[in-house]
């Protein structure tokens, strides 16, 4: 049964392919599935273009379907008369389409997310953003990857293993400045297996074992609570920004669907970053 | 591998072929010797495709006074046919064991071609993991690479397996197999050909055809300093020309690898990301590969993910 379902989603490969490749371009931003997201998630709200408020980067064909980098920035005016508070990430031809969502508190600063994904198929990728006073805006990219959901787990599972729940926060600079955005990277030991990837010697499909929610909180006060799927590569990478008014810690916890838990943060001195105590 | 690479280019070249290629296409398949005993079929320095039927990477097998080893089979059961005729046309002495370097398609596909004659089949202890977690894709992509359904059975799981070393007798010709740890995959087997000092280094060594990274790249330059002393009057690549001049060969791709840990440590040093090391890193050494643009940014993609926990 799942090789029919592989085969027919590889069929689809080719053709939406062979689609692009004559047409140059994108296929119509409003696919069946996403039709059907789109009355799942948000109803009959509209969705305007993500022009002058939100953008979406992503590789038009990603040399490596597992480990698919993208950006999306926050777009607004830095004069903090709106901002973004809620993001979605729709990969529409995952198994899971809904990927990840990205709740921003105003500590947050701006809503820029980088981070890289498995991508099982040729798909649409959609940022959707919620600014404060309700509204919603797409930006959307074509992206040509496949096989990144039922790609092998690791190029190394012995070594996946023994590292899980390693955990790195690093800042973009050595010095940090209050009230000033600061980027920040949080990286993760963590297989993020799908639990479509099937060993045919053993029959066995390695089960899924994933983060859902990572929690971002500085001085006590949330700044960004992730919630996600297998739609992550391996080892997650999150990069994102936040705004310290005055000295503190930056924390954060980390649960996978099986209830493990990961915890690790960074201390912000003015001027100063110290590396991360997992 | 380059898996997804293979279905995005392959899968529409052979739904614009449609035409399944025949053995008598193949029939350009020649082995040389290089030294007395040691034959080697030289692939072609191409990504795997309905045209060359996964023809692309060195193959062959050694005599000795009892019997044979074949080490590596090619892209596809053809090839792993045509490489069995090239066999039984060079000697009458039966193949006692069928050695695969690594969990590669293009090394293993034609596997099922020696099997039913009492060939014992050999690989890395981890081969069975690796290439089962991966076999599905394989079948499903090639099948629709080649234009016909390859069988379940084209995968041959080992009878035995290395872990660290292990010595096999052809009569009066020892081979030496080594494990090695994660470099070029996680399953890569060296063979080592006492009577001639013949190194056969499967895809721990390409020369011309540029390195792909599917392991470790840290691992895979610390694998060369071990290998450089090995003390072999040449090495057969697994990719590349038949024969090279050890561990001169090494050079190259030593420099290649070290050039691309030490572009992606520069960009995560000022917090770069991996799609500006994508962009950046290795250009330079562009001239001095065959294949550079399919396998170069994927390189750099692995060894970022690598280098980052540094």
């Amino acid at each position: 049964m799942k090789r029919h379902i592989a085969c027919l989603a590889l069929l689809s490969v080719i053709s939406t392919g062979l689609l692009a490749g004559i047409a140059h371009a994108a296929p119509s931003a409003e696919s069946d599935v996403w039709a059907s997201l789109k009355q799942t998630h948000f109803g009959d709200r509209p969705i305007a273009r993500g022009a002058g408020v939100i953008g979406l980067e992503a590789p038009v064909r990603a040399e490596d379907a597992a480990i698919v980098p993208i950006t999306i920035k926050d777009l607004l005016p830095a004069d903090g008369k709106r901002r973004i508070d809620k993001l979605w990430l729709v990969i529409d031809n995952n198994p899971v389409p809904m990927s990840a969502t990205f709740d921003f508190s105003p500590l947050a600063g701006r809503a820029d997310i980088a981070t890289r994904v498995r991508v099982d198929a040729y798909t649409t990728m959609r940022a959707i953003a919620r600014n404060n006073d309700g509204k919603l805006y797409m930006a959307s990219r074509y992206v040509k990857a496949s096989g990144g959901c039922s790609a092998p787990a690791s190029k190394d599972p012995d070594a996946a293993q023994a590292n899980l729940g390693e955990m790195r926060l690093k800042t973009r600079e050595q010095t940090a400045s209050l009230g000033e955005i600061q980027d920040v990277q949080l990286m993760l030991r963590h297989p993020n297996h799908t639990g479509l990837q099937m060993n045919q010697l053993t029959r066995l499909y390695v089960p899924a074992h994933f983060v859902r929610k990572i929690s971002i909180d500085y001085a006590g006060e949330p700044v960004l609570n992730v919630d996600t799927t297998f739609s992550l590569s391996e080892d997650p990478s999150l990069r994102f920004s936040f705004k310290p008014r005055a000295p503190g810690e930056l924390s954060v916890r980390v649960v996978d669907n099986r209830q493990m838990r990961f915890a690790g943060s960074l201390r912000i001195e003015p001027m100063t970053a110290q590396a991360a105590t997992p | 591998m380059n898996v997804s690479k293979l279905l995005s280019w392959s899968v529409l070249a052979a739904l614009i072929l449609m035409s399944p290629v025949t053995v008598a296409e193949l029939r350009a398949f020649e082995v040389s010797e290089i030294t007395p005993g040691v034959f080697v079929h030289q692939g072609r320095i191409e990504p795997m495709s309905a045209g060359n039927l996964g023809d692309i990477a060195n193959i062959g097998f050694i005599v000795g006074e009892r019997c044979v080893a074949v080490i590596d089979t090619g892209g596809s059961p053809r090839v792993g046919i045509a490489l069995r005729s090239a066999v039984e046309a060079r000697t009458n002495k039966p193949i006692c064991y069928v050695i695969n370097t690594h969990a590669h398609p293009d090394h293993v596909l034609g596997n099922n071609a020696f099997t039913g004659q009492d060939a014992t089949f050999i690989t890395h202890e981890d081969y069975a993991q690796a290439l089962g977690a991966r076999m599905q894709i394989y079948l499903e992509r090639f099948s629709a690479l080649y234009g016909q359904p390859l069988s379940a059975d084209v995968i041959v799981p080992p009878d035995r397996t290395v872990a660290t070393t292990v010595s096999i007798n052809l009569g009066n010709r020892v081979l030496k197999l080594t494990a090695l740890p994660t470099g070029h995959t996680n399953t890569d087997l060296i063979v080592y050909d006492v009577r001639s000092a013949t190194l056969w280094t499967g895809d721990t060594l390409f020369v011309h055809h540029i390195p792909v990274l599917d392991g470790s790249i840290n691992g895979w330059l610390a694998i060369m300093q071990r290998l450089r002393y090995i003390q072999a009057r040449r090495a057969v690549p697994g990719h590349g020309p038949a024969t090279v001049a050890w561990p001169r060969a090494l050079k190259a791709q030593r420099g290649y690898l070290n050039t691309v840990a030490e572009g992606v440590r520069a960009v995560i040093d000022r917090s770069g990301t991996i799609e500006q090391a994508i962009d950046t890193v290795g250009y330079q050494t562009c001239n001095q590969w065959l294949l550079f643009d399919e396998y170069h940014r994927r390189n750099v993609t692995a060894a970022f993910v690598e280098l980052e926990w540094e």
